[in-house]
């Protein structure tokens, strides 16, 4: 087990990068030992490489990777003492499941006797110990994408484990057994976990800590409450929740913001400068009022315990989520923001503070 | 560049050296083939490839061959199709056994069948004809085009007929306009290997033959044996038989490696 | 799943009915004249399993089919490794891909006699770029017409040269579809080069390896132009494969009984050979 740490490390896949060539820019980042932690982003925005220079898969065009404190940006893989599990389980077909899971300690020349003892404690723990014996071609994608996290638990001495998208081929009723069967193991091995995914619902469930990265950057690092409540990048309050934040143009004015020309209270003061003015919502934090902004109703949905309210104020589209009596569809309404879940954003990032209640 | 790719690359270079005698030597007059060893051509001349232009028994000879093969690989693709389409998706009395006696022809040594052949087409009154030829091809090409359509199809889940036929598809025409874009890959490399194995092929070909439908590879052989060594006309006949191959070959060059892949056993 | 449906029956029955037309018609003739005894006057006698009896006691037919198999197990020793080799030293990706799979494809496109006659150009002494090569600047002995293993030696290199690229090109497309994914893992695993080869590649390329070997089998075992063209069997009798020599038997001497009975005889090797390297390749699949 160990702690990482990524420090000054940017990479591009093109020589001689122009800024906007990298696919990671700047990430100096400190993974604690033992901890879960989610990658989020959406597709492109750079957590596999990161992941693979991790790994050592790639090496960085620039910056160092530290394992507690040795330096460890040239190793190969092999070296390293890390694990992966990919998206697509990857299992040595020709082999029965013993073998697999015997693999990466037979390569390292272990005694047969210590491969015993690993292999059947992990088989234990993820309940396969019934399969040992079958060929894994013969393997549900289920078990077999269990049989790659096996592999990557058996060494005692793993320094990460690192899970790529590895439920994306799982059928959804399994999805959240093979989740839970994550985060138990997890709590029973304590090796420092880190699981990359698109998907909000498996980063919030699995980690303590979720990394949400963007076009190569890392734009906030949280729990995942952290992450709903106080989003410190537009981007963040967008992709998180469903549906995302509202972002609403604004505009600077006489120390407040205004928002389709009428003053929006903020939750505290303007702390930053910038060019770029937008405000933070969340749906959750909308409601209807009987005065306040004038806004249009153009689509409702009832999804059960609330309702969803599309309206239009101005030419923005605005979320509210209410509960009670839904208004019809081209009615007008007046909408009313929480003050301390409104935010302003300049340039993308938070540029509010919170008032401190006394 | 890597040093293992030194081995394609000296494998590619063993390749091309009979090749590049074969097409050097058309560009010999006779005297230098005979004269002595020469790597390259020291008095380059177009003399035999003006021979084969201008004597009917040479081009006709291509016309030929370019004739039954392409006759050939129509057919064989035209009646594999819906074969393989029914082979993809239905089970239906026999259909492993068919399978596999399909294939079974692929094994059967041409020079059993050359006699037989000759006979069959001779009594059918077809003998001498391009038909003929291109007929007796479909021995061993409708097996394989069989094979790898089949294999392609399987490749396309079974939803996508399913749902033409809830659009109000009828079957011709969710056939041509679906089902066989979908698959055009598929087409080309069964195709491609139609008009490879007809085009290559000669004992039949040569069996099937006589005058008005003689393949060129058969005019060669002829030429060669009649005329003696008349080495740098035949090199200059050899050359020309390359060329619709290699043009084909570079129309599949990315289908050629995935066509085998996805055939199954 | 598929669906029962016997009306497929349809959809197979012009491939049926013309391949039928092609293989049983000319397999009927081949078994109605192995049974009998011609004097070339359209006069059939009854020979009863004569014929059979008679080839497979034959000296003559013994010898082909042992310079037949020999012929085959070289060109499976040297093309099967050798195609496994080249396909793994080939890149995966970029420019020279299709570069490589176009040059190599080619020898697989130029027609069987002109194969042969390119042979015979190449390897011509004095005349040709390796006969002159061999003899004149290297000072080896070698002519093919003289020489029974300078025979062998040649058709056996034909053939590489000629079938080799199928076997690259199957192996090739079974090596593309491994995802990246494998080879990071096995490294992360801490495999070696071999083990890689062992547990990744060679599993993922055994269905296009069964393939290849079976074609390569059928095609070497049933070859006939090349050699004839490039060595017409000999010198004297020694690169008399099996079907040059049922070749010289039914349409030299005209014997159509015996030839066709070697015909059958021939077929059911080829057949059950195939059916034995199919079984044995994909017998772990069964279990």
């Amino acid at each position: 087990m160990a702690k990482i740490t990524l420090s000054k490390l940017r990479h591009s896949y093109v020589p001689d990068p122009q800024p906007d060539d990298y696919a990671l820019k700047e990430i100096d980042h400190v993974w604690d030992d033992g901890g879960a932690y989610a990658l989020l982003g959406p597709s492109g925005c750079g957590k596999s490489t990161l992941l693979n220079i991790i790994s050592g898969l790639l090496q960085p065009s620039e910056g160092r990777i530290l394992f507690d404190e040795t330096d460890v940006t040239d190793l190969p893989p092999a070296k390293r003492n890390i694990a992966q599990v990919f998206q697509f389980p990857v299992i040595y077909d020709t082999m029965s499941v013993y073998d697999n899971l015997a693999f990466p300690l037979r390569n390292r020349g272990r005694p047969e006797d210590v491969v015993k003892a690993r292999v059947t404690a992990i088989a234990e723990m993820l309940e396969v110990t019934s399969m040992l014996k079958t060929r894994a071609a013969h393997l549900t994608p289920d078990n077999k994408q269990k049989i790659s996290m096996g592999r990557g638990l058996v060494r005692e001495d793993v320094n990460v484990v690192m899970f790529d998208e590895p439920l994306t081929v799982i059928d959804p009723h399994l999805k959240w057994k093979l989740r839970s069967k994550l985060k138990e193991l997890h709590q029973r091995v304590r090796a420092t976990m880190i699981y990359v995914t698109h998907d909000q619902t498996e980063a919030l469930t699995f980690a303590d800590q979720v990394v949400v990265m963007d076009l190569g950057v890392i734009v906030q690092i949280g729990t995942p409450v952290d992450l709903f409540e106080r989003p410190a990048h537009t981007f963040v309050g967008h992709f998180i929740g469903s549906p995302g934040m509202n972002v609403l143009p604004a505009e600077l004015r006489d120390g407040g913001a205004f928002f389709v020309g009428r003053p929006v209270p903020l939750e505290g003061r303007i702390v930053k400068t910038g060019t770029l003015a937008q405000i933070g919502v969340r749906p959750e934090y909308v409601s209807l009022a009987d005065q306040g902004l004038e806004a249009v109703v153009t689509k409702v949905a009832d999804l059960g315990r609330h309702i969803l309210v599309e309206t239009r104020a101005g030419d923005t589209k605005v979320a509210a989520i209410i509960q009670g009596d839904a208004p019809a569809k081209g009615e007008t309404v007046h909408l009313d923001f929480r003050r301390d879940q409104t935010r302003l954003y300049l340039d993308g990032w938070l540029a509010t503070e919170a008032e401190t209640r006394e | 560049m890597r040093p293992r790719y030194l081995i394609p690359f000296f494998y590619i270079l063993f390749l091309m050296l009979p090749i590049y005698w074969l097409v050097a030597m058309s560009f010999k007059t006779t005297n230098e083939i005979l004269g002595g060893f020469s790597l390259f051509p020291q008095r380059f001349t177009l003399e035999n490839y003006r021979e084969i232009f201008t004597n009917p028994t040479w081009y006709w000879g291509y016309i030929n061959s370019i004739i039954y093969v392409s006759l050939n690989t129509v057919i064989s693709v035209a009646v594999a199709l819906p074969a393989a389409y029914a082979f993809s998706r239905y089970r239906f009395l026999g259909d492993k056994h068919l399978f596999f006696w399909l294939l079974t022809n692929r094994m059967a040594p041409a020079a059993v069948f050359a006699l037989p052949f000759f006979q069959l087409y001779s009594a059918i009154g077809l003998f001498d004809t391009h038909i003929a030829v291109a007929l007796a091809h479909c021995l061993f090409n409708i097996p394989l085009a069989v094979w790898i359509l089949e294999g392609f199809m399987s490749g396309v889940p079974k939803e996508l007929d399913e749902t033409a036929y809830v659009d109000g598809y009828s079957f011709p025409r969710f056939f041509t306009s679906i089902f066989l874009p979908t698959i055009k890959a598929g087409v080309g490399v069964a195709a491609f290997f139609c008009f490879m194995f007809s085009w290559v092929e000669l004992l039949l070909a040569k069996t099937l033959t006589a005058v008005e439908a003689k393949p060129i590879a058969a005019t060669m052989t002829r030429t060669a044996s009649s005329a003696g060594y008349e080495l740098g006309l035949l090199a200059a006949a050899g050359t020309l038989t390359i060329i619709p191959g290699a043009i084909v070959i570079y129309f599949v060059r990315n289908y050629i490696a995935k066509g085998f892949a996805l055939g199954r056993v | 799943m598929k669906t029962e449906n016997q009306k497929a029956w349809f959809f197979v029955l012009p491939v049926l009915i013309l391949v039928a037309f092609n293989a049983l018609v000319p397999l009927m003739t081949v078994v109605n004249y192995s049974v009998q005894e011609t004097f070339g006057n359209n006069q059939f006698f009854w020979e009863g399993l004569g014929w059979f009896e008679q080839i497979l006691r034959s000296e003559r037919f013994h010898a082909s089919l042992g310079r037949q198999f020999f012929f085959t197990f070289m060109i499976l020793i040297i093309e099967v490794p050798l195609g496994i080799a080249i396909a793994l030293a080939m890149p995966r990706r970029g420019f020279w891909v299709p570069v490589c799979l176009v040059l190599m494809a080619l020898p697989m496109l130029i027609p069987w006699n002109v194969v042969g006659s390119m042979w015979n150009i190449f390897t011509l002494p004095r005349i040709g770029l390796l006969g002159y090569f061999l003899n004149d600047v290297l000072g080896i002995h070698y002519d093919m017409t003289q020489q029974p293993v300078a025979a062998w030696i040649t058709i056996i290199v034909m053939d590489v040269w000629h079938w080799t690229s199928l076997v690259v090109l199957l192996c090739y497309a079974g090596l593309v579809s491994i995802p990246d994914a494998y080879y990071q893992a096995a490294k992360i695993d801490g495999a070696s080069n071999w083990k890689v080869f062992r547990y990744i590649q060679l599993p993922k390329m055994k269905t296009v390896l069964t393939i290849a070997i079976l074609l390569r089998f059928m095609d070497s075992f049933n070859i006939y132009t090349e050699p004839f063209v490039l060595t017409g069997g000999g010198p004297g009798n020694s690169t008399t494969l099996l079907s040059i020599d049922l070749v010289k038997i039914a349409l030299g001497q005209f014997d159509l009984g015996p030839a066709a009975a070697m015909s059958l005889i021939y077929f059911a090797i080829t057949l059950f050979v195939s059916w034995l390297f199919y079984t044995l390749m994909t017998k772990d699949d069964q279990e």
